[in-house]
């Protein structure tokens, strides 16, 4: 499942409801990223329609590729405050280590190769976020 | 007719989020840019710089492609991207 939202997502339930609709799986990864509160807040855009189908072709070859039951990206876009839930994804497969190996592989790719810009606000300062800078909303950011 | 898109920081440096651009022949993308850029050095060094990377009608190109555009063609200019 593939949804990017200009609305707050509570991951907890978003988790819950895609571990229910599991069959076969014994093992589920999910990673949330938050907005760190060093920053006022971040402004996430994407490109409409491009992203999405980006997402989920990437997505379907994880899929195959790691033989996963189902996976899942939730991801922000718009104004986000300090605390707030950037992206939730998931994996999940009948053993773990595929669900963890293809959680990684997800992350890496939608931290670089998914079309999504960040914008970071803190006081009068507009920066917008790019690979080798110190990213608010995660991991430092690096190829 | 075809269409430009700026994205993140490139639609900040050209204020706006894109416009149409006339185009009544294929262009390579050298030369789309500078069409794109008119006057302005500034966005044209900006939308040529290695970083940037372009998607022609949705679909996201290698780094480096250097696409024909053609009359009709939507042109997105993206800077690097930023997700999670």
């Amino acid at each position: 499942m593939i949804r990017i939202t200009d609305r707050a997502f509570d991951p907890e339930a978003e988790l819950a409801a895609f571990r229910h609709g599991l069959r076969v799986s014994g093992a589920v990864v999910a990673m949330t990223g938050i907005v760190r509160p060093e920053s006022d807040a971040l402004l996430l855009e994407h490109f409409p329609g491009v992203t999405e189908a980006m997402i989920a072709a990437f997505a379907d070859n994880l899929r195959t590729e790691f033989g996963l039951e189902s996976a899942m990206v939730i991801h922000r876009v718009g104004r986000m405050l300090p605390g707030e839930a950037i992206v939730l994804a998931a994996a999940a497969s009948v053993h773990r280590k595929a669900a963890i190996a293809a959680l990684d592989r997800l992350m890496d790719w939608l931290k670089l190769e998914a079309p999504f810009w960040k914008l970071e606000e803190t006081g009068n300062i507009r920066r917008w976020i790019e690979p080798g800078s110190t990213d608010p909303a995660g991991d430092r950011v690096s190829f | 007719m075809s269409r430009v898109l700026f994205f993140g920081r490139l639609r900040d440096q050209a204020g706006m989020s894109g416009h149409p651009v006339p185009l009544a022949v294929p262009l390579g993308l050298a030369e789309f840019r500078e069409q794109v850029a008119g006057s302005d050095s500034g966005l044209l060094a900006a939308l040529s710089a290695p970083v940037i990377r372009v998607a022609v009608n949705g679909t996201v190109l290698p780094r480096g492609a250097n696409p024909v555009i053609r009359p009709g063609d939507e042109v997105a200019f993206l800077p690097p991207f930023s997700g999670g």
